[in-house]
């Protein structure tokens, strides 16, 4: 068989990746610079037999899709930052009900209407604490169309695994710019399904009581099992309760599920770390920047090193504190005011050694851009 | 309101400045530069995105000449309540409020908080310039795109629901002044904006508005396709003051005439491509029906 390669944007390379995973849902609202997913759908999903909806807004799409998600069918929906920022409540909702669904949030630069196609990445915290309430949450990102590809398929794994909303946050450049990437054949990326329960029809079925390893079986809803799904503290039947020994066990099963298995949800990539005495960290777009940096520098004998991050949350203190344990320098690059850098600070000894590399005008941030930033932190002068 | 406004009354002064980003062709800044001739300076603009915003462009190519709120998208009505309410508290009886939202921002996104003001009786003007599409992010469709035409999220067998009826909606809430008007009548738009500023509470006015790039014809056809539109009887201008029903204008001219067939109207415009024959006939019929109903009152 020839090689699936496509050249084609971000947005498009994650929708293809989406239908890989089995999507058969998807219900959106078009807004820059997240359109083209929307689109895609529109046009590929009703040819495999998929169900595609335009809603009235972000509330309702993310609605919908949590109602189908529920009803038995993998599930994703496509926004920016003012449409994820009208899905926070339904968000919480996902969390509560425990839906997996996959929202991406191509970032624009924010906040409010701010810079709807320009460069930023400005809604790390969003995702994970935009919703109200206690929590945890699953964000990942990519900064290249493979990896994208493949960490696309990877949300809607860990949507099924943790029976959670996971957020893509991808941002402008990565979501227009066109590049090379090869679609996999089908079953070379793993795809993890619905697990769905064994208990037969006329047998108690308690939606919300995990098996030992802490995953719940779903039914489909209005199938075999009549059951009850709220977004108020429930018991294991999905029943409202206020009892303070069940709100303390979902709110624990709720956070343990996810920040337990950190290691197994974390995924991230290292280029040249093992001898890196200035060590960057950067993630999405802004990542493509700092490796280019690091193979230039490296080329004159500089010891720099990069660590992309994939996941965003759960954050991974344990890998960044042990990765940046011997290093002199690091420096976070991002397109934000430091939302990772005060992540990568709680995460290290000696937080005094963190600088950050950021634009935030809505332009890219360039190699240079770095390079010049380094300079000043490593005293070599402007 | 006898007086037919005609070009040669207008008033003069312009509040849109020209050389702004609006597409070539667009219907919205026709209407919106007649629009704004009609409000006067004293007025206060509550704009969505949209391509309205686009239109008034970045600095400093910025078209609009008067105070404008550019809120966010659900929330035109909300805001323009907000604008109104410290207004008035302020004893600012006079200056007229303004929402000016597109088809989106109107009757999808926005009809929760356009429906909260009408019925709690505000007292401004909310003008939808209906394109019947996403057009500001490139044509998808939106609730008054009608049945059977193709855009970006309906791009196989186009949209399969029909337009949903925004001024019925809006003047179900029982307000004293609901009108429709075409970006190819600019001037019975004009006379409807004056109107309207005539009356108090809530008032709605919902105008067509053709959109080259959206629709798929040349820039120079739109005020030809916008006439086509109403007469060939498929969009119709009237007005509904308080709760009476009457065909206005152009509209009213047709009444016991004969009708443009409405197949003419969807062979000018490439986003009715993948109409079939049928539809096209069953909105001939439904359109036929309509109006064997005006001209039986």
């Amino acid at each position: 068989m020839e090689k699936n390669i496509k050249f084609v944007q971000g947005n498009e390379a994650c929708a293809e990746a989406a239908i890989y995973a089995g999507l058969d849902f998807f219900a959106g609202y078009p807004i820059t610079p997240s359109t083209e997913i929307t689109e895609h759908m529109a046009l590929k999903l009703p040819q495999i037999g998929g169900k595609f909806l335009q809603m009235e807004d972000e509330i309702a799409s993310l609605c919908a899709i949590i109602g189908a998600s529920l009803t038995g069918k993998k599930v994703m929906t496509a926004t920016s930052g003012p449409g994820f920022s009208l899905m926070q409540e339904a968000l919480g909702y996902a969390i509560m009900t425990e839906i997996p669904c996959v929202i991406v949030n191509v970032q624009r630069g924010g906040p409010s209407t701010g810079l709807p196609t320009h460069a930023s990445q400005g809604d790390v915290n969003q995702a994970s604490w935009g919703t109200h309430g206690d929590h945890a949450i699953i964000a990942l990102t990519a900064s290249n169309h493979q990896d994208l590809f493949e960490i696309t398929v990877e949300a809607f794994n860990l949507a099924e695994t943790y029976r959670t909303p996971v957020i893509l946050l991808l941002d402008e450049v990565v979501g227009h710019m066109r590049e090379g990437f090869v679609i996999p054949k089908p079953g070379k990326i793993p795809l993890v399904g619905r697990l769905r329960t064994s208990v037969k029809q006329g047998v108690d079925y308690h939606p919300y009581l995990p098996r030992e390893d802490g995953r719940l079986p779903m039914s489909d809803f209005g199938g075999v099992h009549r059951y009850n799904v709220t977004g108020l503290f429930h018991d294991m039947w999905g029943f409202p309760t206020d009892d303070p020994k069940s709100v303390h066990e979902l709110h624990r099963h709720l956070i343990d599920k996810i920040l337990n298995n950190v290691h197994l949800i974390e995924k991230h990539k290292e280029y040249y770390l093992d001898d890196a005495t200035t060590i960057l960290i950067s993630y999405g777009s802004s990542a493509r920047s700092a490796r280019h940096l690091v193979e230039n520098r490296r080329s004159r004998g500089e010891l720099l090193g990069l660590l992309e991050l994939q996941t965003i949350w759960p954050f991974p203190y344990g890998l960044i504190r042990k990765i940046c344990a011997d290093a002199r320098y690091v420096v976070v690059v991002e397109m934000n005011m430091g939302q990772i850098l005060r992540e990568v600070k709680i995460a290290i000894d000696d937080p005094e050694k963190v600088f950050l590399a950021n634009r935030i005008d809505g332009s890219y941030i360039t190699p240079t851009d770095i390079r010049n930033i380094l300079r000043l932190i490593q005293g070599k002068g402007v | 309101m006898t007086e037919k406004t005609t070009i040669l009354n207008l008033p003069e002064e312009e509040l849109v400045h020209p050389g702004n980003r609006a597409c070539s062709g667009c219907g919205l800044s026709i209407i919106y530069r007649i629009g704004l001739k009609a409000l006067g300076r004293d007025t206060i603009l509550v704009v969505p995105p949209s391509c309205l915003t686009v239109l008034q462009g970045l600095y400093p190519i910025a078209a609009t000449q008067l105070p404008c709120l550019n809120v966010t998208f659900a929330s035109t009505a909300a805001a323009a309540t907000g604008v109104l309410g410290a207004l008035r508290a302020q004893k600012r009886e006079k200056t007229t409020v303004v929402a000016w939202a597109g088809d989106g921002g109107t009757s999808d996104i926005g009809i929760q908080s356009l429906s909260g003001a009408c019925e709690r009786g505000e007292d401004f003007i909310f003008i939808c310039y209906d394109n019947e599409a996403y057009m500001n992010t490139g044509v998808q469709r939106s609730g008054t795109t009608p049945k059977g035409v193709i855009t970006t999220t309906t791009p196989i067998r186009g949209k399969l629901q029909k337009k949903k009826e925004v001024p019925a909606i809006i003047a179900a809430h029982g307000i004293d002044y609901v009108a429709t008007a075409s970006a190819a009548y600019p001037l019975d738009l004009y006379d409807k904006i004056k109107k309207a500023k005539t009356i108090s509470g809530p008032r709605y006015i919902h105008v067509h508005t053709p959109c080259p790039a959206g629709w798929g014809f040349e820039p120079r056809y739109t005020v030809k396709i916008g006439k086509m539109a109403v007469e060939t009887g498929l969009y119709d201008l009237y007005e509904i003051e308080h709760s009476k029903f009457k065909l206005t204008g152009p509209s009213r001219k047709l009444i016991g005439k004969k009708r443009k067939p409405v197949a003419e109207y969807f062979k000018t415009q490439s986003r009715f491509k993948a109409l079939s024959d049928k539809r096209t006939e069953e909105v001939q019929q439904e359109i036929d029906a309509k109006w064997e109903g005006y001209e039986n009152e």
